[in-house]
């Protein structure tokens, strides 16, 4: 009940911000754009909308989680409301939890207005409903996920300018993380330094995971152990940055 | 009387600047406070007040020393139902109109629904903020926001309210609203811990204090056995008489239209003076035995310091 409660404050305050509709706008232009796109390149027009379409859906999502993320618990300090929320009967894990969940419900709130966008204007090409296209989503907002409790947890600690750079850092790293295993490892001679880049291989969180993009485009077959792996990593990843973030914020004093 | 909240050898320390080194806020604060009294907890700025409240609300996690609020541990829950905390220069979400955030900061407490309405509805008629229940909190003044601020702190019907500097940012006509409502809340015998600068406001309403200086409790006990009653000189404002002929009995203050203001040390010299403006039939405007104030009491205890 009080995480609900600090959960529907957050999602409140986020849509009082103009940034969000900045954001959103922005993103609207860049999928309706897709159609300009398909007219000018050559090729299957609704494949080219779709891989448009869906990039812009995560680039402006993650977008929305990192700068919003990265100043959802800093700002609370700052602007000093915490001190009158934490004086109430609330341990500060719920709070935490609050915030996480009321950015989380504002990112699929605008993925889904986003998505609305999307899929009209694929129905305008096929008169059909591409309803595949709604897994390639579902991670996106997965991945939003994660990417927040990692905006959340710099943001316990660190400024929103560098929270914002920590946690885009984490993105771009995590969207790169495969070049690891795909071509370092396997140039790499056997030794100290193959094991070493193994480990920070499998510490650094893998993006792509999340990345559904090109087989839903292309209709290519996913294996379901595959959306298994993906959703379990999902789930424990932001988790244990959950309880990382958490972590520190018990022991914060709010000055 | 039952103790409501008591303090043993709280102590606070903060790493400060770039290279940390460490500044010593609390030296160990002890104090105890009584069920329904109006305390006030004074001190010049940096003494260390908004670090104890902050340290009793659990916003800030002493190194040392023990905080207990009705029996319980201050971080309980249960200790954390029972009290109300207005900050000094009250921020909140200034995204929510009035009612709303009230209504934000009840859904924190448990609370019949219907009761909640009506409890909102009270507390803004209480602050005077009815008129501005559907007014975003970015549009609030700053004696708005102290009174609003006021209202969140009174919404779970606590037995011990913190407010630090209630007063701060009123004006005269809003302080004495707010010290209406602060002696009110004693007489539903709820208590009452007030930080403040205001010394005349203190002095009025709380009846026992703790100064504290750089960290530490100097003085603490009732008002009337920490300031003595004893007239320390009296003021004398009369006209029609030359201010020279008073030379030997007072020292003489000031001389404006014609009236003349005498402080007057000794009480046989008091009637002398009198005597000597009835005989040259000169007007006597007022006069007033000065006791001790609290403001002396602290100037003397922080100059000592």
């Amino acid at each position: 009940m009080k995480i609900k409660a600090i959960a529907f404050n957050t999602f409140k305050e986020a849509l009082r911000d103009r940034v969000l509709y900045l954001i959103l706008f922005f993103a609207a232009v860049c999928i309706i754009f897709s159609r300009l796109l398909a007219l000018l390149t050559v090729g299957d027009p609704v494949k080219i909308i779709m891989d448009v379409g869906l990039a812009s859906l995560s680039f402006f999502g993650a977008l929305m989680a990192i700068l919003m993320g990265a100043g959802l618990v800093f700002k609370e300090i700052d602007k000093k409301t915490i001190y009158t929320t934490l004086s109430k009967p609330i341990h500060r894990y719920q709070f935490l939890l609050g915030k996480f969940f009321g950015l989380v419900l504002t990112l699929f709130i605008m993925l889904l207005l986003m998505s609305l966008i999307f899929l009209v204007l694929i129905y305008f090409h096929t008169f059909k409903i591409e309803w595949e296209i709604l897994i390639a989503i579902l991670f996106i907002f997965l991945e939003l996920c994660l990417i927040t409790s990692v905006a959340m947890l710099f943001s316990c600690f660190s400024t929103p300018i560098l929270s914002s750079l920590f946690t885009l850092s984490f993105y771009i790293i995590g969207h790169s993380v495969w070049g690891l295993e795909e071509i370092l490892i396997q140039k790499i001679k056997p030794g100290i330094g193959k094991i070493l880049v193994q480990i920070i291989y499998h510490i650094l969180p893998d993006l792509e995971n999340f990345n559904f993009k090109t087989e839903i485009v292309h209709h290519l077959s996913i294996p379901s152990t595959i959306f298994l792996y993906s959703t379990l990593y999902a789930i424990f990843y932001t988790l244990f940055i959950l309880v990382l973030a958490m972590l520190v914020f018990r022991k914060r004093d709010f000055i | 009387m039952t103790t409501v909240l008591t303090i043993k050898d709280l102590h606070k320390s903060f790493n400060i600047g770039f290279i940390p080194k460490k500044r010593k806020i609390l030296k160990g604060i002890s104090l105890s406070v009584e069920q329904g009294e109006i305390f006030g907890y004074l001190g010049p700025n940096g003494a260390g007040k908004t670090t104890t409240i902050k340290c009793i609300l659990g916003l800030i996690l002493p190194q040392k020393g023990k905080i207990e609020i009705f029996g319980n541990p201050h971080l309980a829950l249960k200790a954390k139902e029972k009290i109300g905390f207005l900050p000094e220069n009250p921020y909140f979400y200034d995204h929510l109109t009035a009612s709303e955030f009230l209504d934000f900061y009840s859904q924190l407490y448990v609370m019949d629904k219907n009761k909640k309405e009506e409890k909102i509805k009270n507390l803004l008629q209480l602050v005077g903020l009815e008129q501005s229940a559907g007014l975003q909190l970015r549009k609030f003044s700053r004696g708005m926001m102290q009174r609003i601020g006021l209202a969140q702190a009174l919404l779970n019907d606590p037995s011990l309210v913190f407010l630090d500097e209630p007063l701060g940012g009123l004006d005269p006509v809003g302080r004495k609203e707010i010290r209406d409502i602060i002696a009110r809340l004693k007489e539903e015998g709820k208590t009452v811990f007030l930080c403040s600068h205001i010394l005349q406001d203190i002095e009025m309403i709380c009846d026992r204090v703790a100064i504290i200086v750089n960290g530490k409790i100097i003085n603490q006990g009732a008002l009337q056995d920490l300031i003595s009653e004893k007239t320390h000189f009296t003021e004398v404002v009369f006209s029609g008489v030359d201010p020279r002929e008073f030379e030997s009995l007072a020292e003489r203050l000031s001389d404006q239209s014609g009236r003349t203001l005498l402080k007057v040390f000794e009480e046989e010299n008091v009637q002398k003076v009198l005597e000597l403006i009835q005989s040259k039939k000169g007007k006597l405007h007022s006069l007033i035995p000065r006791t001790e104030t609290l403001e002396d009491l602290f100037m003397e205890v922080v100059k000592q310091k």
